[in-house]
């Protein structure tokens, strides 16, 4: 367990030493979602209700993760690194957790400018909603790094993870706008925290198979 | 460590879709011996070796590589290094993956002994293509293999590297065992003890 850890460090501090670096990933994904925020602040009419602007929030949070995951996986596709990560004696799940890690924290950081910028343009956000965004991020994040994966051993990867994230999105939207709007909001949370384990153990299990030729 | 040849192949097939890329092949690699894989462009002598390495999965037939991962060393096409990070960090790296014992020691006798040193702080992104192969043979070699997958490990190496490289396969020629394809048979000829030709 030990181990496994370690690994997952090492290559998690790998790829945020490679986004310090390169500076491509972060940045598209904050000048995405505060342009988002910008364009919807004024194409939502004045007296649109909360539950629209809530909406157009996860929209927002839905494709910045999009962007993100997108990125996931270049400096492995493009040199065909990949490779060199299967290659290593480490379990390979390691390879999905730590990639996971990094693009959680990237859309975490994304989010702590979109949430201030939501409130400042709509409306001021609770803590269900801070909560069910955390819980959207490591469903979506988990699910679509798999798919990313996915995506990276493709020859149609601009197409196809689109195609296939923002389906399995989808429930996120639904848990997410859920938990935002009503007053109880246990029950939608507690539907995005089966999401998670649900997608976590399927994609965690799944890794190897997809990245193996 | 079991019995029997190292690597042993019964009626290999490997397809991509549509495309036979291998079929009906059979061999075995003895421990410590050395099979040179020669043929044309597209002969599949590249998924054979990727299969040897454990990067692809047969398609048909068996084969049966008796070595852990963690003793197998593979150079291929690409150079496998990241190129924002810098020679060092990228072995540090695979070192660090690899459990590679006395890390900091070994990649700075590998970098000294591949004519790296003085580059060892520059990006991988900056390296010519000879760098960047001297890189990849460092990386292949960080853990020191019981089992060396090498795809075309002179590609891109001037006269100097390709010295470079014959001799430290003569030094490693006697402890571990080797799978090279390359295009100039007659460079490694010498060493090799069986050899695969495709058509």
């Amino acid at each position: 367990m030990r181990r496994y850890a370690a690994d997952v460090a090492v290559l998690a501090r790998k790829d945020l030493t490679l986004e310090l670096r390169a500076r491509d990933t972060l940045p598209a994904m904050l000048l995405f979602v505060v342009s988002t925020l910008v364009v919807f602040h004024f194409a939502l009419p004045k007296d649109s209700s909360d539950l629209a602007a809530k909406g157009l929030l996860w929209v927002a949070i839905v494709f910045t993760a999009l962007v993100g995951l997108t990125r996931a996986f270049v400096a492995e596709r493009e040199q065909g690194l990949i490779d060199g990560l299967l290659l290593a004696p480490c379990d390979r799940s390691a390879i999905w957790l730590a990639k996971s890690a990094s693009v959680l924290a990237f859309l975490g950081l994304a989010e702590l400018v979109a949430l201030p910028a939501y409130a400042a343009f709509f409306s001021g956000i609770g803590w269900s909603t801070i909560l069910a965004v955390l819980l959207a991020d490591i469903g979506m994040v988990t699910v679509g790094t798999l798919l990313a994966a996915v995506a990276a051993v493709s020859r149609t990867r601009e197409l196809i993870l689109p195609l296939l994230f923002l389906p399995l999105a989808i429930p996120v939207v639904i848990g997410g706008v859920g938990a935002s709007v009503v007053d109880d909001s246990g029950r939608y949370l507690g539907f995005l925290c089966l999401y998670d384990a649900v997608f976590a153990i399927i994609s965690w299990a799944s890794f190897e198979y997809v990245v193996t030729e | 460590m079991t019995g029997g040849p190292l690597i042993e192949a019964r009626g290999l097939g490997k397809r991509y879709g549509d495309k036979r890329v291998l079929d009906s092949l059979d061999f075995e690699v003895d421990r410590g011996s050395f099979m040179l894989v020669t043929g044309p462009n597209g002969s599949g002598k590249t998924t054979l070796l990727r299969l040897c390495a454990g990067l692809a999965v047969p398609t048909a037939g068996e084969l049966e590589v008796r070595a852990p991962r963690e003793t197998i060393g593979f150079a291929g096409h690409e150079p496998l290094v990241y190129r924002e990070l810098t020679a060092i960090e990228n072995l540090d790296l695979y070192g660090r993956l690899y459990r590679v014992p006395e890390r900091r020691e070994r990649i700075g006798m590998l970098l000294e002994r591949f004519g790296l040193w003085q580059a060892r702080s520059q990006r991988a992104g900056s390296f010519s293509r000879g760098m960047q192969q001297r890189l990849s043979l460092c990386r292949a070699l960080l853990h020191e293999p019981d089992l060396l997958v090498l795809d075309e490990p002179y590609s891109g190496l001037d006269d100097a590297g390709a010295e470079l490289l014959d001799r430290e396969l003569a030094d490693l020629r006697a402890g571990a065992t080797f799978v090279v394809s390359t295009h100039d048979p007659d460079r490694v000829l010498p060493l090799a003890s069986t050899r695969l030709a495709f058509a």
